[in-house]
């Protein structure tokens, strides 16, 4: 405990900025937060839409890439998932995936 | 309230923020650390509406706690405009569109302040309201939806005002305008005025119709409806609407694109346009033209067509004021960008993101944002609209993305499920 103090107050006291840091977490990207509208925050919902909280990454990933190449049918996500690309469809899978 | 530490605290928070930036000011960094925990500023939100409570509680929740948020709202409580059409109509409660903002107190500890604001001071950093005293803030979100030019319509003043009704802010005009078509007899007619674009929800209206000929031809099988629109044509879902109502409405709705009102007489209940026509109605909503609220008026945030408020579109910060974020109807909308209940949702998400970057000296993120609007066009089904608008670097607006977006192929059943689960879901984003 004696050696620990001190070297965390150094820490502090020569990095505010990761303090800060470390306080603030905004999603990168933060339009993971466009889903939340009509899926629930964090994708969390029990509705007629789906929830997409804890599903399955490939699963997620696959199936937001099929709406948007237009091979799965829907109602509305085939028009809202072209506008994303893939890259951010796999970050977007990776998101709801790793939320509880 | 809250003047006496107002000076100490901003002191406090400039050097905090400073220090973020640089991280080379050891000392100051330091006693900021020590003395006030991780707070990363006052962020004061004017509006709790789509926009503003939305924005709340995103910069409650992603800043950890980190900004202390003070939420500026003069009504008690959250009424909802999107699904009001269907109180009107009788197929929905209206209780069921009202909602709390404890839920923001207790979730997320925002002060909830239920005042009007009467002025900013852009200099000081000062937001002054009518009976809660001042705030002091180091952001400040505006986000006051929009305001009626009842100036635009000849004869629509305050007493006509009583008996002519708008029911574009959902609450007690959404009930009177209710209570009028309750009061309605078969056979009466009923006359939808709709402003020239761009104003607040623009399916809106044409759901209006939607619901209130359903009201009829289940209820009132005599009466019509004239829709009177200054438009050249039904601006959006303009072939589903119209399928719908030449398909279950006919004979009830009679549609009249360019006729554009300019005069009102209360007492006979007759409208004029721009070029003298002229039509009665036994019950006539009328909606007239819109601006942005007036705070954003008074604070000199105008700076587009004298109407609406310009923004940088990564930070969404007024292109009239530093530190003063705008969002949701009040601003000049973006190519496309419809002023909606979720486009406000979604602007607020990317204030809120962007301040909190800001606040802990980080730059803010590119902006993606999507909408979605739904319609029920009778009890059961709705038809959709949608978009996704992506920043453009080089002309410094989100554009839609080529190809995504679109509408509904048919209305459904399965649609209209899906509306109900959007509102239940939205309202829970914003105020929960």
């Amino acid at each position: 405990m004696t050696r620990v103090l001190p070297l965390a107050g150094l820490l502090l006291a020569a990095l505010p900025a990761l303090a800060a840091e470390k306080a603030a977490h905004v999603p990168t990207p933060y339009f993971v937060a466009n889903c939340f509208n009509c899926h629930g925050t964090e994708g969390r919902t029990n509705s007629a839409i789906p929830a997409i909280a804890g599903r399955d990454k490939a699963y997620l990933e696959e199936t937001l890439k099929s709406f948007k190449a237009g091979s799965k049918p829907a109602t509305i996500m085939h028009q809202l998932a072209k506008g994303y690309t893939d890259e951010e469809i796999a970050v977007l899978a990776d998101y709801f995936s790793r939320q509880k | 309230m809250n003047q006496p530490n107002n000076h100490r605290r901003r002191l406090l928070q400039g050097i905090g923020v400073s220090a973020a930036l640089t991280g080379t000011t050891l000392l100051p960094g330091a006693a900021w650390a020590a003395g006030k925990g991780r707070k990363l500023g006052r962020v004061v939100v004017i509006g709790g509406g789509f926009g503003g409570a939305t924005a709340a509680k995103y910069l409650r929740k992603w800043s950890n706690g980190g900004i202390e948020v003070v939420l500026i709202e003069r009504n008690k409580e959250f009424i909802s405009c999107p699904t009001s059409n269907e109180v009107l109509s009788g197929n929905r409660e209206f209780a069921s569109i009202v909602h709390s903002y404890e839920g923001l107190k207790k979730n997320w500890g925002i002060k909830v302040v239920h005042a009007s604001v009467t002025a900013i001071d852009p200099e000081k950093r000062r937001v002054k309201t009518d009976g809660a005293g001042e705030f002091a803030y180091d952001r400040l979100v505006v986000s006051p939806g929009v305001d009626f030019q009842f100036g635009a319509i000849a004869g629509y003043d305050e007493a006509a005002q009583k008996k002519i009704l708008h029911a574009w802010k959902a609450g007690a005009q959404t009930l009177a305008l209710r209570q009028q078509l309750v009061d309605l007899p078969d056979g009466g007619v009923y006359v939808q005025t709709i402003p020239k674009a761009p104003y607040r929800c623009p399916p809106g209206p044409y759901e209006r119709v939607s619901q209130i000929a359903h009201y009829f031809k289940t209820q009132k099988p005599k009466s019509k409806i004239i829709v009177l629109d200054a438009n050249e044509q039904i601006i959006s879902k303009g072939k589903l609407f119209k399928g719908v109502w030449d398909d279950d409405y006919a004979g009830i709705i009679e549609y009249r694109p360019n006729w554009n009102v300019t005069e009102i007489d209360a007492a006979t209940k007759i409208v004029t346009s721009e070029i003298g026509d002229k039509e009665r109605g036994d019950v006539i909503n009328l909606v007239p033209p819109q601006q942005a609220g007036k705070i954003a008026h008074d604070a000199g945030l105008v700076n587009a067509n004298n109407r609406w408020v310009n923004i940088d579109w990564i930070t969404l910060e007024s292109t009239a004021a530093k530190n003063i974020h705008v969002l949701g109807d009040a601003t000049l909308s973006a190519p496309l960008m419809p002023k909606s209940g979720h486009m406000a949702n979604q602007h607020s998400k990317a204030a809120a993101a962007a301040i909190v970057e800001i606040l802990s000296g980080r730059a803010a993120q590119p902006t993606l944002m999507a909408n979605t609007c739904y319609s029920l066009v009778d009890n059961r089904r709705a038809i959709h609209v949608d978009s996704v608008h992506r920043y453009d670097a080089e002309k410094k607006v989100p554009l839609v993305v080529a190809g995504s977006g679109g509408v509904s192929a048919a209305p459904s059943v399965e649609e209209g499920l899906f509306t109900r689960a959007w509102a239940n879901n939205i309202w829970a984003d914003i105020l929960t």
